[in-house]
């Protein structure tokens, strides 16, 4: 068996791709769910019903897809430039520091003028967080993927410092969280009673930015040229590192949005567990949609689907809802495998 | 001459390599069509074709790398078995590629014995091995020092050490891919006068080459490649050049008229530019000036200071002395877009790595240096209509063949490839021209292509830099022509009177030690 490369290239794949990655989770997830003493098929059926089945887990799903939409955006923008950004977690902390610090009563302005305020100075922060190690792997060639992802964890060490210190709560009772939001700073809902909040709307709206970006701007030319051949841009003019530090401000911006929709639009305050790792599984979700903004919306609500599916059917079923990680993890594996087969096929001899 | 006298005592026509209809598909591409040949004991056999004829293809499935779909290879009259280097090997077929296959870190020694001793044993048989080595180096006057690195050995003495590699396996049966291309002409001299003491005491080479005087200068016979068939098979004393020119190309091919015009007013001055490297400087104070209606053609083997200097005019790097002057005004801002806004086309070496992007459309790829101009782009947007009839043009006036705009430039051809790289830097009438190697694996046809756009250029007032390892190029084109050596640049020479001699020695450092502080 070897590999050789395709003298055509397929544009059917990339549609094909994403649609076998998922079959093959869900064949994966038949097996794990037979070890499990379930019907594969009733497994099934109670993640559709846990995900989408009813008004309630629809909403659930969008909620939990407004984050990773966010991140998988993030990831999305730096991927195509082939800057590594493994930090949006830390980039979402970023932002939800800076919702919690303007937002909780410092500046008692109306909300028209505070949200907006919030979500630029918190995107600047996300922006600044991936700008150091962009600035050194431009510079010194540091490996981007070790600095953003080392990142991550200084960010959450930081966060538990500030709420046990400057941001925590003084009525918390001693928690490690920090003071609510102000009305006037939070998202408001979509429906009135549910979870779904404004934040769902400014995800769709930045996709469709980022998707107007890479088609349209030159900007986005730039990005595409760096990502593919950054010795070639170079060669041609381009400003490659300053292309590099514009994405990064891009990417660190969009995750800290995460940050700010996660706090103003549905939890209220800031806690250490903010974030279940919607950084990094942003990764997946850019990956998932082969790096396509309006992919990414989709790619995201596949995921947070099966997420919130598969804690309603543990409860139903009794098969453990890591079935969606595992899920969510063949996605990927298969995502990736089938990506190299647009450039190559397999060949028998 | 001795190659015509190559009759040794025994059966001189012995076949020792017979190829029997070897067909060989990629898909709907026939890379070989049926090809039939025969090698003979001690005779040099030159494969002609243009690239992608099928030349190395062929030497591929010969040398066991690919399978033939159909037909058979014999050697010394026994079948060989396909796909396996192996049997290749151990039947006496040794193959010398262009790029050589050695490792730096190592001695010569080392790298001729590596792969020939069993991994496991503890102490390898140097003593033996360097006694044999000693014996092939005088018989066939392939001089090396076994205890040298490759690293420190030039290109011509790694080129030796890998005939030694060959010889030492016992191969009767040479291959060599190319293998003057990276060779000045006095160490293709010396190549060649190996050769013929190789085939003196009896072995058979098979010399794959698209450079037609070196094809006539070395082989007994030659076999003409075409679109992967067989086309022609002549004994060199029987043919010439123009014949085989045209068996290559398919239909006759005009030689480039080269009118003298009087010069223009000096475009591009470089006064005493230094560009500091590790080690040694990469550029030592270079002056040069170029005139509107003329081509420099800029000599050299390879990696003596050519690619910096191209570097320092494309604006990539600033030099860390010396002064650039563009129509009479020093540049201090040295900016790639600067310079292509300035009048500067720049055709670079390396045309899949650094001039255009494989994975970009050809479409994105016109407008990689002008895509913040209008009307490509207005306040950030880009125009993709204007964009799509600008790149429309450029195919169809420059002849690029592609399945449209929109596909993928990694798709093209190395010729159309060429061409609109070609077709993006002519189309805005640039006054200086900076033409690295552009020629370098292009087909004639193509070949041809390039020269007649360079010298239409020359024509209307543009003064071109050539940068080119291939002098008959050089000699065709230039008005001028310059000689660098480790960075340093002779003092440019009327193209009447210089030889190939003369350029040959320059190339290897004559006339270079005096002028390292006068210039």
């Amino acid at each position: 068996m070897r590999l050789e490369p395709r003298t055509e290239p397929t544009r059917s794949i990339w549609v094909i791709a994403p649609l076998v990655a998922i079959a093959v989770s869900f064949l994966v997830a038949a097996v794990l769910a037979l070890i499990g003493g379930a019907s594969p098929l009733s497994v099934f059926a109670a993640v559709v019903r846990g995900a989408a089945g009813t008004q309630f887990a629809l909403v659930e799903t969008l909620t939990r897809a407004t984050p990773l939409i966010f991140t998988g955006l993030a990831v999305a923008v730096a991927f195509r430039a082939k800057l590594w950004n493994i930090g949006a977690e830390a980039q979402l902390y970023a932002g939800a520091i800076m919702t919690v610090v303007l937002g909780t009563g410092a500046l008692p302005l109306p909300a028209q003028i505070l949200v907006p305020m919030i979500m630029v100075a918190a995107m600047m922060a996300g922006a600044l967080l991936l700008l150091g190690p962009t600035y050194l792997k431009t510079h010194f060639g540091v490996d981007e993927v070790v600095t953003t992802l080392l990142l991550n964890f200084i960010m959450i060490l930081f966060v538990s410092m500030l709420l046990d210190g400057p941001l925590k709560d003084p009525m918390g009772l001693g928690w490690p969280q920090s003071k609510r939001v102000i009305a006037d700073a939070a998202l408001p809902k979509l429906i009135q009673g549910k979870r779904l909040h404004f934040g769902f709307i400014i995800a769709i709206g930045a996709a469709l930015i980022v998707w107007f970006i890479n088609a349209r701007t030159t900007f986005g030319y730039e990005m595409r040229t760096v990502g593919f051949n950054p010795r070639a841009a170079r060669f041609a003019g381009i400003p490659v590192n300053w292309v590099m530090a514009k994405t990064a401000l891009l990417s660190g911006g969009l995750a800290a949005l995460a940050g700010v929709s996660e706090v103003a639009g549905l939890k209220g305050n800031l806690t250490l567990d903010l974030s279940p790792g919607f950084g990094y599984t942003g990764i997946v979700v850019a990956m998932l949609a082969v790096l396509h903004p309006v992919g990414v919306i989709a790619a995201a609500i596949f995921v947070a689907a099966m997420f919130v599916g598969a804690d309603a059917m543990s409860r139903t079923v009794g098969v453990p809802n890591y079935i969606a990680n595992v899920m969510v993890a063949t996605a990927l594996l298969t995502m990736v495998t089938a990506m190299l087969f647009t450039r190559f096929r397999l060949k028998l001899r | 001459m001795p190659s015509e006298s190559t009759q040794p005592p025994n059966p001189a026509n012995e076949i020792v390599l017979r190829l029997s209809g070897i067909t060989k598909r990629f898909g709907p591409l026939v890379a070989n069509d049926a090809i039939s040949l025969d090698l003979h004991r001690g005779e040099v056999l030159a494969l002609l074709g243009e690239n992608g004829a099928g030349k190395t293809t062929l030497m591929n499935i010969l040398f066991g790398h690919y399978v033939a779909d159909e037909g058979s290879i014999e050697a010394f009259g026994e079948a060989l078995p396909p796909g396996s280097p192996k049997a290749a090997l151990a039947r006496g077929i040794g193959m010398v590629h262009q790029h050589f296959t050695l490792a730096d870190n190592l001695t010569v020694l080392d790298n001729v014995v590596l792969g020939t001793e069993p991994l496991w044993r503890a102490r390898s048989r140097h003593a033996d091995a360097r006694a044999k080595l000693a014996r092939l180096s005088e018989t066939f006057g392939l001089l090396v020092r076994p205890d040298a690195r490759i690293a420190d050995l030039s290109v011509g003495e790694r080129q030796r050490v890998e005939i030694l590699k060959a010889l030492y396996r016992d191969a009767r049966i040479l291959i060599l891919d190319e293998p003057t291309a990276v060779l000045t002409p006095q160490e293709t001299e010396a190549l060649f006068a190996t050769l013929k003491k190789l085939v003196e005491r009896g072995l058979a080479i098979i010399f794959i080459s698209h450079k037609l005087h070196e094809v006539m200068a070395v082989s007994r016979r030659i076999v003409v490649l075409r679109q992967g068939k067989l086309v022609a098979e002549r004994r060199t004393a029987e043919t010439d050049r123009h014949e085989l020119a045209e068996l290559m190309v398919g239909r006759p091919i005009p030689e480039p008229k080269v009118e003298p015009i009087p010069v223009g007013p000096v475009a591009l001055a470089l006064k005493a530019v230094t560009l500091a490297g590790e080690g040694h400087p990469r550029l030592q104070e270079v002056s040069l000036e170029l005139h509107g209606n003329e081509i420099i053609g800029i000599a050299g083997v390879s990696g003596n200071g050519q690619g910096a200097l191209a570097d320092v005019i494309s604006g990539i790097v600033k030099p860390s002395n010396g002064s650039l002057t563009l129509f009479g005004q020093e540049i201090h801002h040295f900016d790639p877009a600067w310079m292509v806004s300035s009048g500067v086309a720049r055709i670079p070496e390396d045309r899949h790595a650094v001039g255009v992007v494989g994975d970009l459309s050809l479409e994105e790829n016109v407008i990689s240096a002008r895509y913040r101009e209008a009307p490509f782009s207005k306040r950030g947007l880009i125009d993709w209509r204007a964009v799509r009839d600008f790149a429309t043009r450029i195919i169809a006036d420059y002849d690029v063949r592609c399945p449209g705009p929109q596909a993928a430039t990694r798709l093209l051809s190395g010729g159309n490839m060429q061409k609109l790289i070609l077709g993006r830097e002519m189309a805005r009438d640039p006054r200086i021209i900076l033409a690295n190697q552009p020629t370098r694996g292009l087909d004639i046809g193509a070949v041809r292509y390039v020269h007649q756009q360079l010298l239409k250029a020359r024509a209307s007032g543009a003064g071109t830099l050539l940068i080119s390892e291939d002098l008959d190029e050089l000699l065709t084109l230039s008005d001028r022509i310059v000689v660098m050596y480790r960075g340093r640049m002779s003092a440019p020479m009327a193209r009447k009177d210089v030889t190939i001699r003369h350029l040959g020695l320059m190339m290897a450092g004559h006339g270079f030690g005096g002028e390292a502080h006068a210039a």
